[in-house]
């Protein structure tokens, strides 16, 4: 019964088996990228860049049909290209970042849709606005894992300056010139784990597998470690879940781990005991001192 | 020891074009503890800022013998740092041995003591694993003067570390100013508090925009020199003439 409901799946087809590594592999990097988006006050700049991609793997697509190193290549600089035009309007002009990342990914974001649709169908549309997290290649499955081992990587070396560069960042800057390096790195990294989720998930939902499980996070953990923690085991078992539950009900994969993230931040949301809604309901009787 | 800790030379420091600082020059001997005086919006925090390198000078030059940035302590106004953030006092205080560790050396149990030490040394044993959140504004400034102890910085620069800060905590932390100064280190602080600056500051610069006085802190502050630092233009003014010595 058990063995039906949860290995089955996985022990019986491949193509279950290739989906369930590729969103552990993406859970495990997006978890801390979700966490640091978090505490930086960076969530929609995440989904915004999320958008930014699409234009760039578009014309990847319209170059080599659906080909992954050309996707892969075109949204990555697509992404990061539309951070630092944003990141450059905002320090040279007087839009915020939010209204200038607002702009940038708007017009990405049509740019992308109209590109794909001018030579394909609307199945290769809805291919890269959801992903295709059951079709997982060889390729795609090696560049969502080579994407999230750089990412653990480059964030344990970069660590200190980035929780730095959130909290204060003029210390940061009165000790080191690092904060601009860090922050460059730490966008880039967003982007990676963007175009590697973009595979899977699709641009309008690889932001799900960062910030849900973040979000989630906050009501479960005091500091930055219990964040990360939290979030990367709430993004896998999304992943794994989701999967099962659009298996059994033959729901779409990629809507499924997202909608289980989803519930696993409304559950967070409710009854986390980091101030989360029923502890504020409820907090107790007040203490001593 | 070289002879002067900081030089500035016809230092103008602005925004836009604007000159929040201009023209000043002086020198501040190594070892001295001078007090930065000023009506608002004189550019006090703007010198800091300048000494820092956190802002470049329009025109002019500031030299520090201390050579490498990490070699200052600074400390600007509270209100910059995310108190939202989740990190510990310890973790926060801890941060002040970036200059010696850098970006990637470890911080480790070695260093607990030292950590304890500059905690236990504002007053906040027993704070160490509460979230920065969680204190008061007065106790927010002691942990970021324990940061400043673990620096160990030969120049520290305090941007008015004792505004919205109780008679005791002021004590305290004022009593650490004096200590720093005991060990010959280089404190420039910003203040506003006229009787604190002459109980505790030996050497005053009275600026508003330009210099106005410079020097011991009982000739600076006499009555004709607050007047004349009163008189500032107080709005920067987009139709003002190109400056003559710009």
């Amino acid at each position: 019964m058990i063995y039906e409901a949860l290995l089955a799946p996985f022990v019986e087809f491949e193509f279950m088996r290739r989906a369930l590594v590729g969103a552990l592999a993406l859970a495990l990097a997006a978890g801390p990228i979700g966490v640091f988006l978090m505490l930086r006050r960076m969530s929609l700049t995440g989904d915004a860049m999320a958008h930014a991609i699409l234009p760039g793997a578009a014309i990847g697509f319209l170059v080599s049909g659906l080909w992954l190193p050309a996707l892969t290549l075109g949204g990555f600089v697509a992404g990061v290209a539309v951070a630092l035009a944003s990141g450059l309007v905002t320090r040279l002009t007087r839009l915020g970042e939010d209204a200038s990342l607002a702009a940038f990914y708007l017009v990405s974001l049509a740019l992308g849709v109209t590109i794909v649709s001018m030579r394909g169908s609307n199945v290769d549309l809805m291919h890269v606005l959801f992903g295709t997290v059951l079709a997982l290649d060889d390729g795609a499955l090696l560049l969502i894992g080579a994407i999230a081992t750089v990412t653990l990587g480059a964030l344990a070396l970069m660590y200190r300056p980035l929780v730095l560069e959130c909290v204060d960042p003029v210390f940061l800057g009165s000790v080191s010139r690092a904060g601009g390096v860090v922050h460059l790195a730490f966008l880039v990294l967003v982007v990676a784990n963007l175009v590697g989720g973009f595979q899977a998930l699709g641009t309008l939902l690889a932001v799900g597998l960062m910030m849900l499980p973040a979000a989630s996070a906050r009501f479960w953990a005091r500091d930055v470690t219990g964040m990360i923690a939290v979030a990367t085991a709430v993004g896998m078992a999304s992943g794994a879940v989701g999967l099962l539950l659009s298996y059994h009900w033959e729901l779409p994969a990629g809507p499924a781990i997202i909608l289980v993230a989803g519930g696993a931040y409304l559950v967070s949301l409710l009854v986390g005991p980091e101030r989360g809604l029923l502890r504020l309901a409820f907090p107790g009787r007040h203490l001593e001192a | 020891m070289a002879a002067t800790a900081i030089r500035f030379e016809n230092v103008t420091l602005g925004y836009g074009r604007h000159p929040a600082v201009h023209h000043l020059a002086g020198e501040i001997a190594p070892g001295s503890l001078t007090a930065i005086v000023g009506p608002n919006g004189a550019g006090k925090s703007t010198l800091l800022k300048g000494v820092v390198g956190a802002l470049k000078p329009l025109q002019g030059r500031i030299t520090l013998s201390t050579g490498a940035r990490t070699r200052i302590a600074y400390l600007p106004q509270a209100s910059e740092l995310d108190r939202a953030f989740p990190i510990s006092i310890y973790d926060l205080v801890a941060m002040g041995l970036w200059g010696s560790r850098g970006l990637f050396g470890g911080i480790g149990r070695a260093d607990r003591p030292r950590i304890e030490a500059a905690i236990a040394a504002v007053g906040l044993s027993g704070f160490e694993s509460r979230a920065i959140g969680t204190l008061s504004g007065g106790q927010m400034q002691r942990a970021l003067f324990a940061r400043l102890l673990l620096q160990d910085a030969p120049l520290i620069l305090l941007d008015e570390p004792f505004t919205a800060i109780d008679a005791k905590t002021t004590a305290d932390l004022l009593g650490l100013v004096r200590r720093w100064h005991d060990e010959d280190r280089t404190v420039v602080t910003v203040l506003h508090d006229i009787e604190m600056v002459r109980g505790t500051f030996p050497r005053t610069m009275l600026i508003a925009r330009e210099l106005v006085a410079h020097g011991e802190t009982d000739v600076v502050l006499r009555p004709e020199n607050l007047l004349e630092a009163r008189r500032m233009v107080e709005a920067a003014n987009d139709r003002a003439p190109i400056c003559a010595q710009a």
